[in-house]
């Protein structure tokens, strides 16, 4: 970048833009946010037990055992057993391996269709855009999660189903975001540059546009990650998703609900815990992703 | 003013097209013939044939559509496949139920949100606002049924002073009405206060750093004074927006939290007709919510542009 100095004195007075104190590599990254750090970690640690759950639950998640149901939580039993004698924490551990890819090939999806369908939209312009985002704005008008339920509804409850329907309901946001990035790189000098030299568009998506669209992309992928692992929790909660005995976070707190009455809370406690901290982990990487990488919107 | 409503509204009519296309393909969208899922083991050829013919899957799709169009013209939802009952009925019995939840959440939320909200920004980076963000990101990241199963083993269960569930109508008895009120509200508006907190917060941060401000400060106005008379009301038209938002996030927290404490709304009838495949009902749910969360969209254009005259109205 060209710091050569200015004629102005006043302007030698002013702090560096933002651009050129944004750190450049992921390590300067992480030095300069230890949230992010903090966010990963947490994250990391629910996909490692989740990746892990064959190897360390101490029990069979979906081994009934009625000689042993209910127990509050003690040494064998760490979150305690539910009505069927099943081990709440192994369940716990092995809910992870539903819930979070749930809400990743969600988030896939609604990257991947979304993105597409701003980029196109931006780089055609003309009836394309409107007619593009005519479409989204349909999709925008349903309340997401009501949207999400009405899919599953209908297509039938079962975990793809599930994955359709968040997906579906994160096209939107993507599409959007992709859509004003482009729109506003399309008009700046490098990209005009480029196609004047002959850059074909593939080439002028692939190394110029993208490499610009990232920074936005990645705090939005972990905040509707968030987002998409609450429309899981709340669809299996209302059993629209991974049908049972498979352990599900949601769908456990659904049958746990029941004999809350009964003073038995632990049922409930574990898969409630795994959720919030799941949720609570990506909501937290993407603000701290939003204050490094987008400095704009720092608040 | 009236030149932009008239524009704001010719704008909702495409999108009023595509949502009335959505709910309507909503039951194409069921694999195989609708008639076989909504019958289930009740099956006979009979009643399937009463089926189609009810909800007009014998004719070919325009038509159909264009029948469903008609009918909703006249406010007619269709009927119910349960309990032959219209929808628009099955509805309106359970709005006022999810009408009081809602204002209640919505109340509740705004309470909570813009004092703490301006405190936080007036104390910015002291212990006070890292302790207020911190619950704000716990508050949109527990989900509104982990909430309220905390609040029943709370208030329910261990210190008994609230009812666990179940609804009484405020004409036949206010203070059982209210008690029941108090924990769906307070599960249903959590994350629209953790939300408007933030708004709130970032909106009065900018807002204190304009030189109106110090303008103020200067010509000797007490800081109160300026917080109340001059940051404040500023600050908080971007909360209207966000306002205006939560009527979706209310809809869709009503179904759960309506099913978790077994609150008589249009959101636990959604959930019930979901299972009972009454997929009329379910439509016409689906119609309304998303036109309300339209309608609710425009009026909050129409108030930023009313209370920020900077906005342009052509």
């Amino acid at each position: 970048m060209n710091t050569a100095a200015p004629t102005f004195s006043a302007v030698e007075d002013q702090p560096l833009s933002l651009e050129e104190r944004r750190p450049t590599g992921p390590r300067e990254l992480l030095i300069e946010h230890p949230r992010i750090l903090v966010g990963l970690a947490l994250l990391l640690l629910l996909v490692l037990l989740a990746v892990l759950a064959p190897l360390i639950a101490p029990h069979d998640p979906i081994a009934v055992d009625a000689d042993h149901a209910r127990l509050p939580p003690g040494p064998g039993h760490l979150f305690g057993t539910d009505e069927l004698g099943r081990d709440v924490f192994s369940r716990v551990l092995w809910g992870g391996r539903i819930s979070l890819p749930v809400a990743f090939v969600a988030v896939g999806v609604g990257l991947t269709v979304g993105g597409l369908t701003g980029l196109v939209a931006a780089y055609r312009g003309g009836a394309t855009d409107l007619l593009l985002m005519r479409l989204i704005d349909g999709i925008l008008a349903f309340p997401a999660l009501i949207l999400a339920i009405a899919l599953v509804a209908a297509l039938g409850p079962s975990l793809r189903n599930a994955m359709i329907a968040i997906g579906v309901v994160q096209i939107p946001v993507y599409a959007r975001l992709t859509r004003a990035q482009v729109l506003q790189i399309k008009s700046l000098d490098f990209v005009t540059a480029a196609r004047a030299l002959g850059a074909s568009p593939a080439r002028i998506i692939g190394r110029h546009m993208l490499p610009n669209l990232l920074n936005p992309l990645i705090v939005q992928v972990s905040l509707s990650a968030a987002a998409a692992m609450l429309a899981e929790a709340t669809l299996s909660f209302l059993g629209l998703s991974a049908p049972p005995p498979t352990p599900d976070w949601g769908f456990m707190i659904n049958s746990g609900q029941s004999f809350l009455i009964n003073g038995d809370w632990w049922m409930t406690l574990g898969p409630g815990l795994a959720i919030c901290l799941a949720v609570f982990g990506f909501n937290w990487l993407g603000d701290a992703l939003r204050d490094a990488l987008d400095p704009r919107l720092r608040t | 003013m009236v030149e932009y409503i008239v524009r704001r509204l010719a704008l909702m009519v495409p999108t009023a097209f595509l949502v009335t296309v959505g709910v309507f393909m909503l039951i194409h969208l069921i694999p195989g013939d609708p008639a076989t899922v909504i019958l289930a083991e009740s099956y006979t050829p009979e009643a399937a044939a009463r089926i189609h013919q009810d909800l007009g899957l014998d004719r070919p799709l325009p038509q159909q559509y264009a029948i469903y169009m008609g009918k909703l013209a006249h406010g007619d939802l269709g009927v119910s496949v349960r309990n032959r009952l219209p929808v628009t009925q099955a509805i309106g019995e359970r709005l006022p139920a999810t009408l009081e939840l809602g204002a209640a959440a919505l109340l509740w939320s705004l309470m909570v949100a813009i004092p703490l909200g301006a405190i936080a920004a007036l104390r910015r980076g002291r212990a006070l606002d890292v302790i207020a963000s911190g619950l704000t990101v716990a508050g949109i990241s527990v989900p509104n049924f982990v909430v309220g199963i905390l609040l029943i083993l709370l208030f329910g269960l261990v210190l008994r002073v609230l009812p666990v569930g179940g609804f009484a109508a405020f004409t036949d008895s206010p203070p059982d009405n209210l008690s029941r009120l108090i924990m769906p509200a307070l599960a249903l508006g959590t994350f629209g206060a953790a939300s408007n907190m933030r708004f709130t917060r970032s909106s009065m941060i900018e807002v204190l750093s304009h030189d109106y401000i110090r303008t103020a400060r200067a010509k000797g106005a007490g800081w109160w004074r300026v917080v109340r008379g001059h940051a404040l009301k500023n600050a908080l038209i971007p909360v209207v927006t966000i306002v205006g938002l939560q009527i979706g996030a209310i809809l869709e927290g009503a179904l759960v939290t309506e099913t978790v404490f077994s609150w008589p709304g249009v959101g636990k009838l959604a959930v019930e007709s979901i299972f009972s495949k009454d997929f009329p009902v379910v439509q016409g749910i689906v119609l309304m919510a998303a036109l309300s969360y339209m309608v609710a969209n425009l009026l909050v254009d129409l108030a930023y542009a009313w209370l920020d005259p900077r906005i342009s109205y052509s």
